[in-house]
């Protein structure tokens, strides 16, 4: 193990770490806690500039309260589940798919394709914006939650693909010639055989989606404008526009917005690292 | 009975093919979407950008001239290069993120109780919103009331007003940046510490190797797929930089914090009208930026495939 087991060094040097871990997770954290902070303050704290003190009283409640039945903040996470699930959905199984088809079969174009799908999920979104904006406008899907899904479907396979591929690559190959000498369906193949062993890649894949997609905003900017659509990343500019200067509710709000993924992070923790990590090791 | 004959006739030839035929199948919805949204799209924007185009009357043909309106920035002043300028700042100082997120990695790669839950929560940042971290950093900025002029007035310093200020805003959106991209790094380098080989650190420590030389010689060299990772998530995101210029200075004061990605936006979807086309051709410029680091990815890829 590198650096050096802590364990077999001087006791000295052990209690300095021990107390260095939480002063550097305090200094990490700052910026955040600062906001969990403002987020239980009553609004008299901020015309007092009492910023950094101890709030004068706790208002952890009213000003959860506020955001939660005083704004259209409940619509917009609502927003960003019904974006965010279909689109998972939606991009796990057209991956699985492709990823079936790119890591089992050998065919001359087989290697073009996938990079294809490498290069386009590294293409900046500024070159798809004016285009996709155009099509989801025709398609009359402009400002629906419905085009933002079905963009979000196409980009995420690029990566999603990539994945799902390199997985099956590593499964045993032998496994496939036998069901073939069976004489089972390459359908079957991909459904009884391949499927069931894809599960911990399927895991991983949905918790990195599932954060890509609530955590985006650019999209969300470009193909949505309103409350009945938008989700809660570009909602939340609003929510601040409306509550302007009310720094204990645009805390409570970011707080509330940053939530979701956070939860679904230490829920899924060992399927979110083993998915962010792929390919980190040989 | 003819259909009873006919049938087994067309299952062997789908039969005999199946195997070339399978793979088409499997790709046609994935291949169909990806076509339609992302590959069209990109040829579509080249094309687009030898338009003169306000997204609702007719386009107009003329030629290269957004570029050179582009070049000699005859639409708006001190906006292309100064772009072009804060992408390049992006570029290297987001690297910083490797380093550093090795060197947290290094710290936090101990057995002591409780180590677990303080590697989730120092990777904490990387999974809330980009929005979210903006407007974090933009509160810790405030000249006002923000941490930072707090801790920069316990030593008699400041204020600074650091988004306000065209000599230090980008450098204050690029840190704000680093903060989750670093916490991905050090993931990354997280698992590939745990998969160095043990017996390769334990003949270093025999040879006396120091921490030092030992880290330089032994285990970078394990890390190699960590680093590369590492290094192409931070160059797209240094690319991809718009969440965080958006929401902390929407590319002020005085566009100074503009990247080419902002910028594009701006042009293309402004309140002071559409201009695709000429969007269009800086989108363009961007994605040949990308363009070099994306064949070099895929040519380290190519090679990787190759070897096996």
């Amino acid at each position: 193990m590198f650096p050096k087991p802590i364990e077999k060094q001087p006791r000295a040097a052990q209690i300095t770490y021990q107390a260095m871990l939480p002063l550097a997770l305090l200094l990490w954290l700052g910026p955040l806690l600062a906001v969990a902070l403002f987020s239980v303050k009553p609004a008299a704290d901020f015309t007092n500039a009492n910023y950094w003190g101890m709030p004068s009283s706790f208002e952890g409640a009213f000003n959860y309260g506020q955001v939660f039945f005083n704004s259209d903040m409940p619509r917009y996470l609502l927003n960003s589940f019904l974006i965010t699930v279909p689109t998972v959905i939606g991009a796990v199984a057209l991956s699985c798919m492709t990823g079936f088809a790119l890591g089992i079969y050998k065919f001359r174009s087989n290697i073009w394709i996938f990079f294809m799908f490498v290069a386009g999920n590294f293409v900046p979104f500024q070159i798809l914006m004016v285009p996709v904006r155009d099509l989801t406008l025709e398609l009359g899907l402009y400002n629906t939650k419905t085009g933002l899904v079905l963009f979000h479907i196409a980009f995420q396979t690029g990566f999603c693909t990539l994945f799902m591929r390199n997985f099956i690559r590593a499964l045993p190959f032998e496994l496939i010639e036998a069901a073939r000498v069976e004489g089972i369906s390459e359908w079957r193949i991909f459904w009884y055989v391949v499927l069931p062993l894809m599960k911990p890649a399927i895991a991983a894949l949905s918790v990195l989606i599932f954060t890509f997609i609530w955590n985006d905003y650019f999209w969300a900017v470009v193909l949505t404008q309103g409350a009945e659509s938008q989700p809660v990343t570009a909602g939340i500019t609003s929510f601040n526009a409306q509550f302007r200067a009310a720094y204990q509710l645009m805390s409570a709000g970011s707080i509330v917005a940053a939530l979701p993924p956070v939860a679904m992070f230490f829920l899924m923790q060992k399927h979110f690292i083993a998915g962010l990590t792929l390919g980190a090791v040989k | 009975m003819t259909a009873a004959v006919d049938a087994p006739e067309q299952e062997s030839w789908f039969h005999r093919n199946q195997q070339r035929i399978a793979p088409w199948l499997f790709l046609a919805p994935g291949l169909l979407f990806f076509m339609v949204y992302v590959i069209i799209p990109v040829f579509q924007s080249f094309n687009l950008s030898l338009y003169e185009w306000d997204g609702l009357g007719a386009a107009e043909y003329v030629g290269f001239r957004n570029y050179e309106n582009l070049y000699w920035e005859l639409y708006d002043r001190d906006a292309f290069y100064i772009s072009l300028k804060n992408n390049l700042i992006w570029l290297i100082l987001y690297l910083a993120a490797i380093p550093a997120g090795l060197f947290i990695a290094l710290f936090l790669n101990q057995t002591v109780w409780g180590i677990r839950l303080y590697k989730s929560l120092f990777f904490f940042p990387f999974v809330i919103s980009q929005v979210v971290v903006g407007l974090v950093f933009t509160w810790f900025y405030d000249p006002t009331f923000g941490l930072l002029n707090e801790f920069l007035g316990f030593f008699g310093l400041g204020p600074l007003n650091v988004l306000g200020d065209e000599r230090f805003v980008t450098y204050g959106i690029i840190f704000a940046g680093l903060w989750p991209q670093t916490a991905y790094c050090m993931i990354l380098y997280l698992t590939g510490l745990n998969a160095v080989d043990p017996e390769q650190i334990e003949a270093g420590r025999l040879d006396g190797a120091k921490s030092w030389r030992m880290l330089w010689h032994i285990i970078l060299p394990q890390l190699r797929p960590a680093t590369f990772i590492a290094f192409v998530v931070t160059i797209i995101g240094a690319l991809r930089s718009f969440d965080l210029i958006s929401i902390m200075t929407q590319g002020g004061p005085f566009g100074s914090s503009r990247v080419l990605a902002y910028y594009m936006f701006e042009v293309a979807l402004s309140e002071y009208g559409f201009r695709m086309g000429y969007g269009a051709a800086i989108a363009v410029i961007l994605f040949l930026i990308m363009l070099c680091f994306i064949a070099y990815f895929l040519w380290s890829m190519y090679r990787e495939e190759k070897g096996h």
